[in-house]
């Protein structure tokens, strides 16, 4: 019984399908987590200068742009996913797969990142950014020469739990045809009741965040120049 | 000093807030700061002298009124020229406000860089400025393998690297030891003697004032009480406010409990290296008490005040008054009742 289990797990097409999904799984959350990044970033700074008690305040961007952050963080994954499915169809040309997984997971977690960012960048000393402003700085020095980089180790444990949080939206895709581990879980472990490949899958996922956690928390000590 | 003012505040005024609820922190401001001048501003906490310097600089905006600036009304300069100007206006603050994730050297380049000087050109002014400041073997530690001391000189190096005209001092040395004070204070005077940059100071604290400052204003409820030469205005405090900033230091456990007629004595540096007391005493023939006394060397002269208990005997008193104008000694007569 327990032999057949393992000889069926550990089958040659078994190991390859989970090999699969796992650089599936992989792909999707890092280029969707670098991509949240590239928008998530900008916006989060836009939201922090823009504040009342910041920088440049300009009320009628910060209400607008933390508006839509706030819609688009209440939509629930599940379902947001189903609605953008036409926009994946305009942008990667199909609504299954790993690619349109990608485009509703950045949708999903870009302004959630936008809102890690501007925590992150919250905590920067304002008596720095007010030295920074005596000696004549522009709004732009300011962000990308005092706020990034003072914010820099905290912006890096943010992005170990973005990324974390994002691997679990991919497996939450897998219900919705997204592929990755989650799409194996539910097909083999719930729709076959293979309950020993939902577990491995499960056990997998666990790993991987505990794996991108201390990536993140690695980098994050080694570059905060705060702890002598 | 003929000269042009290097700062000159006009009707000055600061309002926070609005309605109801507006807090007032600078009313009708007006002073005059001169180039290559250490001056000082003290007052309370809440005397709004922190808002004051944060308006030389626009980092706050004045209400009402204008900040002149080397000759131009910075107050209505756009964006971009403010920021050119501000690069010509140094500041350092009482928490040093440096960047936590910079080496010292880098952190004295960050000015330089904001100022748009190329960075090799940079680095070696900043090496020149902490070697000024006594920092040379240090320019690799971060601020937090710094003390408090070393991080002021360093804030010092990145304020001055710009070659600002002028320097302001937010409470610089308020976070700092007794000793560490001292030799900060003594650092900013050098500079100011090396390199002729304008120092204005704002403080809570006397002893900042009786160290470097040659000008001071006295700040009050929003408003100047007075301004003058630190001497003059130790000698003869004019106002309530002064009075009490200089006999007490706004200490309060410091102030005299006593009961009956008192005769204050001032000391304004002139005549406390003949034994005044003594000779008073001996030409009167009449033994007086001091019940309080508070004197300070400043610039190598003496200054304080004294309280001598009055004897009943009116003719005495007369006496004593007498010899004490012949000596050319300023007192006043005070009365305790408490």
């Amino acid at each position: 019984m327990l032999k057949d289990i393992i000889n069926e797990i550990f089958s040659a097409e078994m190991l390859s399908l989970v090999w699969k999904g796992l650089l599936e799984t992989l792909y999707m959350s890092l280029v969707s987590t670098a991509v949240a990044y590239a928008i998530g970033l900008p916006v989060g700074m836009l939201l922090l200068v823009t504040d009342p008690d910041g920088v440049k305040p300009n009320k009628t961007i910060n209400t607008t742009v933390g508006a839509v952050v706030n819609f688009l963080r209440s939509v629930p994954f599940l379902i947001l996913m189903v609605a953008v499915m036409p926009l994946s169809r305009l942008i990667v040309g199909t609504t299954i797969g790993a690619k349109a997984t990608i485009v509703s997971l950045v949708i999903a977690s870009a302004p959630y990142v936008a809102r890690m960012v501007e925590s992150s960048a919250k905590e920067v000393d304002r008596g720095v950014i007010e030295a920074s402003l005596s000696m004549g700085a522009s709004t732009m020095q300011i962000m990308c020469k005092v706020i990034l980089p003072e914010a820099m180790p905290s912006l890096i444990y943010g992005a170990a739990i973005s990324s974390t949080t994002i691997l679990g939206y991919t497996a939450m895709a897998g219900a919705v045809g997204g592929g990755g581990l989650g799409a194996i879980a539910i097909n083999y472990g719930y729709h076959r009741k293979e309950t020993v490949i939902m577990w491995l899958m499960v056990v997998i996922l666990v790993l991987i965040v505990q794996v991108f956690q201390e990536i993140g928390s690695f980098i994050a000590k080694k570059c905060d120049k705060r702890i002598g | 000093m003929a000269n042009n003012p290097i700062i000159k505040i006009e009707s000055l005024s600061k309002t926070f807030g609005s309605g109801e609820t507006a807090v007032t922190a600078l009313d009708d401001i007006n002073l005059s700061i001169y180039p290559g001048e250490i001056f000082g501003i003290i007052g309370l906490s809440g005397a709004g002298k922190s808002t004051l310097v944060r308006c030389m600089n626009l980092l706050e905006r004045p209400t009402a009124g204008r900040v002149i600036f080397d000759g131009s009304d910075i107050t209505s300069l756009s964006d971009k020229e403010l920021r050119k100007v501000r690069q010509s206006i140094g500041m350092i603050f009482q928490s040093f406000n440096l960047l936590m994730q910079r080496t010292a050297l880098d952190n004295v380049c960050f000015s330089l860089e904001i100022a748009g000087v190329p960075k090799k050109e940079a680095k070696k002014r900043a090496r020149e400025l902490l070697e000024t400041v006594g920092l040379a073997d240090k320019e690799k530690a971060y601020p937090s393998q710094l003390s408090g001391g070393q991080k002021q000189r360093v804030a010092i190096a990145r304020a001055l690297a710009t070659n600002p005209k002028v320097l302001l001092c937010d409470e610089a040395t308020s976070a700092l030891d007794p000793t560490t004070t001292q030799s900060i204070l003594e650092l900013i005077k050098e500079l100011n003697q090396k390199t002729g940059v304008t120092v204005i100071i704002i403080t809570h604290e006397m002893k900042v004032i009786e160290q470097i400052c040659h000008r001071v204003a006295i700040i009050d409820k929003s408003r100047i009480e007075e301004v003058g030469m630190v001497q003059d205005v130790f000698r003869q405090p004019k106002t309530q406010a002064t009075k009490k900033l200089i006999f007490t230091n706004g200490d309060s456990n410091e102030e005299f409990a006593g009961k009956g007629r008192y005769l204050r004595l001032v000391f304004d540096g002139s005549q406390t290296d003949r034994p005044v007391i003594a000779n008073m005493v001996l030409k009167c023939g009449e033994p007086v008490s001091i019940a309080f006394a508070k004197t300070k060397m400043i610039s190598g002269k003496m200054y304080g005040h004294m309280l001598l208990e009055l004897p009943e005997n009116p003719e005495i008193v007369k006496k004593i008054k007498a010899y004490l104008d012949s000596e050319d000694i300023t007192y006043e007569e005070e009365r305790y009742d408490a």
